[in-house]
């Protein structure tokens, strides 16, 4: 792997080692332990469009393992402005940094950098694409919770046309065997290409507009914000804004183990009185960002994790 | 009816290029693609929905006093990948052509998703096509993997 664009990046076996590497890293990620593996390693952080969880955890990751970010900045002070073309951008940003995080609001930029850098890049999400580094995270919270990735139901719930979580996501569930719900309006329906992806892999999909029907047989239950900076028009949006909303009342035909997980930010899609209950893990999935992230630069610059580390109390972690 | 019968629906032309086994009802289209309107001095004869064993029906074009491109059998794989193309010289068949699609279309068309990275004003790589599928022929952009929509494809040649 020299970039990871999509999930079909990496194998099975490669999502299971690196989810194995962040889970030892998680002293580094709490700041219990201090392991610069990262020293004198840059970062470069690309983003073309708006990010506050993906944009801070690469830097977070990057700075607890001794290394250094240098940052893009507003796209409106930089020279994207004055015409500079992605190619010319990732080209100047190669020969200054050792990886690059990138977000930008075309589908298919990420890729577009891979073919024009030398350096690995990690796509942070591309319009309305994929962002697989979002699917690892959200693939170590479902192995922190149920203890494995395989054969789980899992509902996908909201803007499954525009929302690029899902649909990397769904690429990687399928391969572990979990059977999914789906639960759109029709007019965010996964787009054809990926459910015939996800056939192709055999999955068990079911397709509904209804989330309740979802709940009771849900072993996780992906909610989603409707994308509105991605709509066409205001009047579509306003067709579908606000369609699904959860509340605690909602979970009571839920699974006990069963997770509600969000990539954040809200909107409407879970009411506050879901955060206290059992079910709610987005804000410990907005930390994992941090360990995969931590896991998935050292996997893309070739540096190994060690087997065990050394807290800062002096103690194994 | 046979492959000869069917040829002599449309009159033979003296020099230019034969395209046949083209799915019946694409011969405008292909026309299209070629650049070929209206306006051209020389004739251009069409056959449409002509019956086919190979084909079921087909559609079959005759243009005369042009020799069709390696660049025109690139676009020609778009919407015909089976065509056989013939180039004609004095009323007799001087070369034989194949529109063969291969596993990619470089810099033929343009993707059809009109929020791909690939529609960057001055972006310098190449237009990147995938072929996933030949029966029907599916195509995926290489940028944003999105499927292309073959019936706008036309619209995106570059």
């Amino acid at each position: 792997m020299t970039s990871l664009i999509t999930m079909d990046d990496l194998s099975n076996e490669d999502i299971l080692s690196i989810l194995d590497d962040a889970e030892r890293l998680l002293p580094v990620a709490r700041g219990e332990a201090f392991l610069p593996l990262l020293q004198g390693k840059l970062l470069g952080n690309l983003f073309f469009e708006p990010s506050t969880r993906t944009r801070m955890s690469f830097e977070t990751a990057m700075k607890r393992l001794g290394g250094d970010v240098i940052n893009l900045g507003d796209v409106s002070s930089s020279s994207v402005v004055k015409g500079e073309t992605l190619y010319d951008t990732i080209r100047m940003v190669d020969g200054y940094v050792d990886i690059i995080a990138m977000r930008h609001p075309r589908q298919g930029a990420a890729q577009y950098a891979s073919d024009s850098a030398d350096v690995p890049i990690l796509n942070g999400g591309d319009g309305a694409g994929h962002h697989p580094t979002q699917t690892m995270l959200d693939l170590f919270t479902i192995r922190q919770a149920h203890g494995t990735i395989e054969g789980l139901n899992v509902a996908l719930i909201g803007d499954l046309r525009f929302g690029r979580t899902v649909h990397s996501l769904s690429h990687a569930l399928v391969r572990f065997g979990c059977s999914l719900s789906l639960v759109s309006p029709e007019s965010l329906g996964m787009p054809n290409e990926i459910i015939d992806d996800l056939k192709a892999h055999g999955a068990d999909i079911t397709i509904s507009d209804e989330l309740s029907s979802a709940i009771p047989n849900a072993d996780v239950i992906y909610m989603t914000r409707i994308q509105k900076e991605r709509f066409p028009d205001e009047d579509e949006y306003t067709r579908v804004a606000g369609v699904f909303t959860m509340e605690a009342a909602d979970l009571a035909p839920a699974k006990g183990d069963m997770i509600v997980m969000h990539p954040l930010p809200r909107v409407d899609e879970i009411k506050p009185d879901v955060d206290t209950t059992k079910h709610a893990r987005y804000f410990e999935q907005a930390f994992n960002g941090v360990v995969t992230r931590m896991a998935l630069i050292c996997k893309l610059l070739g540096i190994t994790i060690p087997e065990s580390l050394t807290t800062n109390a002096g103690g194994e972690a | 009816m046979s492959n000869e019968m069917s040829m002599r629906r449309v009159t033979a032309i003296n020099n230019g290029t034969v395209i046949d086994h083209i799915p019946a009802g694409c011969a405008i289209t292909v026309l299209k693609m070629l650049g070929i309107d209206g306006g051209r001095a020389t004739p251009v004869t069409l056959a449409m929905n002509v019956p086919s064993a190979k084909m079921g029906h087909k559609d079959i074009v005759k243009i005369e006093d042009r020799e069709v491109s390696q660049s025109d059998l690139d676009k020609l794989a778009l919407v015909a990948p089976e065509a056989s193309v013939a180039i004609i010289r004095a009323y007799s068949v001087a070369e034989k052509l194949q529109v063969n699609i291969g596993q990619e279309v470089t810099n033929v068309a343009a993707c059809t998703y009109t929020n791909c990275v690939s529609h960057g004003p001055r972006e310098p790589l190449p237009h990147r096509l995938i072929v996933h599928g030949l029966d029907p022929l599916q195509l995926r952009c290489h940028y944003c993997g999105r499927e292309q929509e073959m019936g706008a494809i036309v619209d995106n040649l570059l």
